[in-house]
Formats: structure tokens, C-alpha cells, sequence
């Protein structure tokens, strides 16, 4: 049996049928065409499909579209407002070289935005923590601790 | 992979839950914050042919304080565990321990219900739960019962639940004046699940010797390892290096029943627990002191 469901991506009402067992993270790619969350192991270990549901940072693969009913969810698609105009946080990854391959980028990217709104100022270890919960197989991590450490400068400037 | 197919059932209230399972049975599982369940299902070890969702459930994930305890709902996330400001106060073994659960996306997720009924031997909340001497409520169609912690886990993944039940509260009695805590776990990348890790309270009495004292261990056996004979050791005592290196050999040698993994030896296990005894009981001691 499918329920009906609506919800807002990316600031998007969409309403959709879905089947109950329709993971968050095959909706969101195959149904509405968002492919930037990623899907590396669906057990919530590598962090490649991470969003924010609600604002916070959660595994697309551990939730059913059809849970998502009524809820509001942000994807890496959601971030710029077009190619020029890229969001603090992505602009650094570009600068700092924060990514190569970029199959785990949008993963941290939708994790690191909450923890910076967290920790406007974090130090490098914690950013390595809130890193754990996120696996690269490229960059080694050093210049992605770079790219969040930038990001927050620039992050912080803004507010200011 | 992708989950086998199941009917999906969002009620709205406690009552429909138990409804719902006593209708339904063993065919029918919770989902929680699925943390556990869903990889479970994707990889298709698990394949309910009912899911009962209990996100939708008004008035399962509260944290409050009423009188001496700290009521919790099931759904309370453990990223709301985290944060608590009565959890920090009255419970701060568990202020400390939350952090070392999963990573944050996980937390903001993850219940403290759905990690109880889980009931993995290598999961924090089980250890922490028998450690504080918590109680489970426990409720179905027709009843509802109160089951201690000590009683709630009956081996790997298995509980004292019912089919037709869900743990609907927990309660925690504020820590007792002169309790002093320590958690300590060592894991190979934060976050992961640990390889050996140990929940530590010490209570002392107006002079200062020991009044009671909790050693429980997670990835030790086939549940929470609650070492009541090394914790009894200490009971009258004053806390000195001698007895708190004998009670945590006897603890790692003796209570303790670790399988080995890839990631370490049983012995290595063991090697493990005797430290993190010696030096959670140290700073339990100390903290016991200071908090009156
Ligand atoms: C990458 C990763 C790392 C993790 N690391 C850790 C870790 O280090 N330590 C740790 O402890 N955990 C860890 N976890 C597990 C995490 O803490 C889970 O959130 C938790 O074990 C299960 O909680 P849940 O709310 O997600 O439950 P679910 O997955 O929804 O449910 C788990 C089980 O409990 C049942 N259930 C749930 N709620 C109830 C209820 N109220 N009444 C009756 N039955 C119920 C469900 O039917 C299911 O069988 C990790 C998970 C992942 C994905
Ligand atoms: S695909 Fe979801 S965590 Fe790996
Ligand atoms: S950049 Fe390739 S996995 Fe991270």
C-alpha cells in the first residue's frame, strides 16, 4: 500500500506516493532528482547521505520518505543560491582544496552547518570529532579540517 | 540493499501503539529512531512485516524532574539526553556517558527507548540504565508494570519485554548525596562501538568510606556486566590504591565475561577493564567528596 506524502525540500513543497519502505535517501535521489546526497553503505556508518531533517544533521538512508511526512529537509542542493554564489562553508572546501573525488562532500557539508552553528569558533579537535561520524577515502581529512576551519573564520565575519 | 516491503502504520497515541501490537504480535516492530532497526532491515536481518512508528506519538519524548526521579520518555532522543539540564544535575554518570554513543547525526536520531529494548551488550544506555538502577515502564493493551533495570536484559538483544508491550518511561533516581561517577570507554575511532568500557558510582558515608558502589561493563559478557562482587569489596572502606587494584583484577578476572572480537582479544579485553576500573574509580572517589 503508498501513502501520501508532503514535504519541503530545499525550501519546495513537493507531494508524492510513496511505499513504505522507500528510504529517505532513494526518494530524495530518485523521485525528486536530488542526487547530491550520496549513498555509500545504507547502514549509517559512512555518512555520504547525511541532511538536515528539521535542521539537523541525520542519515537519509536510516529514514523512510514516508516519515518525512509534514517535515522540512535542507540537501547539499540547498545550499548555494546558484553556481557564483556558493554558501561560506562550500566556497572554503573550493579553496582549501576540502575535497577530490567529492563522494563524501555533501555528507559533511550537511553535517559540518549545524556543528558551525553550534561552535561558531572550533578548535581544530573538535572539528576532527564532529568529523568522525563522516568517512573520506580521498582527502586524508587534513584539508578538510582546513576547509571547516576557514569556513568558520568566514562564517564569523559575516555575523560580524 | 533495500528493506523487504512492510505495512506502515504513524499512530498518534500511546494507545493506538499498544492496539496496534497486540493486534499484530511478534509480526509487528517499533520504529524508533531506527538507527539500529533500519540498517538491520536494509541488510534484511530484519524483516517485520509491520512497522508501528512511534515518532508520531504526542508526549513519549519528554525529560522531566518530578519529585526525587527524572521521568524520560522512550522517544527522548539521545541528543536531547546530552543537553539536559536535569540529566546533568541529577544524573551526571549519564550527562557524561551520552556523548560517547554513536556519533551526533546518529544522536539526533537515536532514542534512549529504542538503544534499552535494543539491548546490545556493546551499547552504552543498557550499562547505564543497570548502573543507576533505573526502572522501565513497560505497557500493553491491558497492563502496565514497572521492571528494574537489573531485570530488563536477558542476553544479547533479548529483553523481559513482552510481544505485546512497549517501553513507554524511564525513571531515574537523582544520584544520592556524596555520589561520586566516572564513565570510561575505549573505542578505536570516536563514535564507533567500544572495545571495553565501564560505568562507575561511589557513594560515600559522613566519614568518608565507601556507603555502596556500582561497576558495570559494557562488550563484557552477553549484556550489561554488573559487578556486584568487586563493587561490594569496597563497601565500608576507605578508598585506598591496594583495594581499588584488587577490586578492579577481581572485576576484570573473575565477574567479567568478554567474547573477543577482531578489533581485541578477550585478554586485551580484560587488560582493558582492570584499567578503566582502577582509574574510574579513582575519580568517582575524588568527585564523591566534592558533591554533597
Ligand atoms: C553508525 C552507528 C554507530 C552507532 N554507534 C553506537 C554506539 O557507539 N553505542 C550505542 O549504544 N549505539 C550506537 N548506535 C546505535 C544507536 O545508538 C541507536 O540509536 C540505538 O541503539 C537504537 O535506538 P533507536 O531509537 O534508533 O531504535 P530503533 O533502531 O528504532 O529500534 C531498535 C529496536 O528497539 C525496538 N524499539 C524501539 N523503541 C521501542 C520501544 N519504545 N518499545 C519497545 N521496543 C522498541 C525496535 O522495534 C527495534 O527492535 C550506532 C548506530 C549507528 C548507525
Ligand atoms: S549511506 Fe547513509 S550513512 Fe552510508
Ligand atoms: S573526497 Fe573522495 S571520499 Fe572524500
Amino acid at each position: 500500500m503508498t501513502h501520501t506524502i508532503t514535504l519541503t525540500v530545499n525550501g519546495q513543497k513537493y507531494t508524492r506516493e510513496v511505499e513504505p519502505r522507500l528510504l529517505l535517501s532513494d526518494f530524495l535521489r530518485h523521485e525528486l532528482g536530488l542526487t547530491g546526497t550520496h549513498v555509500g553503505c545504507e547502514h549509517g556508518v559512512c555518512g555520504a547521505c547525511t541532511i538536515m531533517f528539521d535542521g539537523e544533521s541525520a542519515r537519509s538512508c536510516l529514514m523512510f520518505a514516508v516519515q518525512a511526512d509534514g517535515h522540512e529537509i535542507t540537501t547539499v542542493e540547498g545550499l548555494a543560491k546558484d553556481k557564483d554564489d556558493l554558501h561560506p562553508l562550500q566556497q572554503s572546501f573550493w579553496e582549501a582544496h576540502g575535497l577530490q573525488c567529492g563522494y563524501c562532500t555533501p555528507g559533511i557539508l550537511m553535517t559540518m552547518i549545524p556543528f558551525l552553528k553550534q561552535n561558531p569558533n572550533p578548535t581544530e579537535d573538535e572539528i576532527r570529532h564532529a568529523l568522525s561520524g563522516n568517512l573520506c577515502r580521498c582527502t586524508g581529512y587534513q584539508h578538510v579540517v582546513d576547509a571547516v576551519k576557514l569556513a568558520s573564520e568566514k562564517m564569523r565575519e559575516i555575523e560580524d | 540493499m533495500k528493506p523487504a516491503s512492510f505495512d506502515y502504520h504513524a499512530p498518534n497515541t500511546i494507545e493506538e501503539v499498544v492496539t496496534l501490537k497486540s493486534q499484530y504480535g511478534d509480526d509487528a516492530k517499533f520504529l524508533a529512531g531506527g538507527q539500529s532497526l533500519v540498517p538491520a532491515m536494509n541488510f534484511r536481518i530484519a524483516q517485520p512485516s509491520v512497522l508501528i512508528d512511534l515518532n508520531r506519538v504526542s508526549d513519549l519524548s519528554f525529560i522531566r524532574e518530578d519529585k526525587k526521579v527524572i521521568r524520560i520518555g522512550s522517544m527522548a532522543r539521545e541528543r536531547h539526553l546530552e543537553f539536559d539540564a536535569s540529566i546533568e544535575k541529577h544524573a551526571p554518570l549519564l550527562h557524561e556517558a551520552v556523548p560517547f554513543i554513536a556519533h551526533p547525526q546518529i544522536r539526533n536520531r537515536g532514542t534512549i527507548g529504542g538503544s534499552i529494548v535494543n539491548a546490545d551488550p556493546a551499547a552504552e544506555l543498557p550499562v547505564l540504565m543497570t548502573a543507576l538502577s533505573a526502572k522501565l515502564k513497560a505497557k500493553s493493551k491491558s497492563a502496565e508494570r514497572w521492571i528494574d533495570a537489573k531485570d530488563f536484559f536477558a542476553g544479547m538483544f533479548t529483553t523481559a519485554l513482552m510481544p505485546d508491550e512497549v517501553l513507554a518511561e524511564i525513571e531515574l533516581p537523582f544520584a544520592e548525596a556524596r555520589t561520586g561517577w566516572s564513565f570510561m570507554e575505549v573505542a578505536p575511532r570516536a563514535g564507533d562501538y567500544a572495545l571495553m568500557g565501564v560505568a562507575t558510582l561511589v557513594t560515600l558515608d559522613e566519614n568518608g568510606k565507601c556507603k555502596s558502589a556500582k561497576l558495570v561493563y559494557l562488550n563484557a559478557g552477553d549484556g550489561p556486566v554488573d559487578a556486584v562482587e568487586a563493587a561490594q569489596s569496597l563497601v565500608g572502606e576507605s578508598l585506598n590504591d591496594t583495594l581499588i587494584e584488587s577490586a578492579a583484577l577481581h572485576a576484570s578476572e573473575k565477574e567479567i565475561n568478554p567474547f573477543g572480537n577482531m578489533h581485541a582479544s578477550a585478554e586485551f579485553q580484560r587488560h582493558l577493564a582492570k584499567t578503566l576500573t582502577k582509574q574510574t574509580l579513582k575519580i568517582a572517589a575524588e568527585r564523591a567528596t566534592q558533591e554533597n
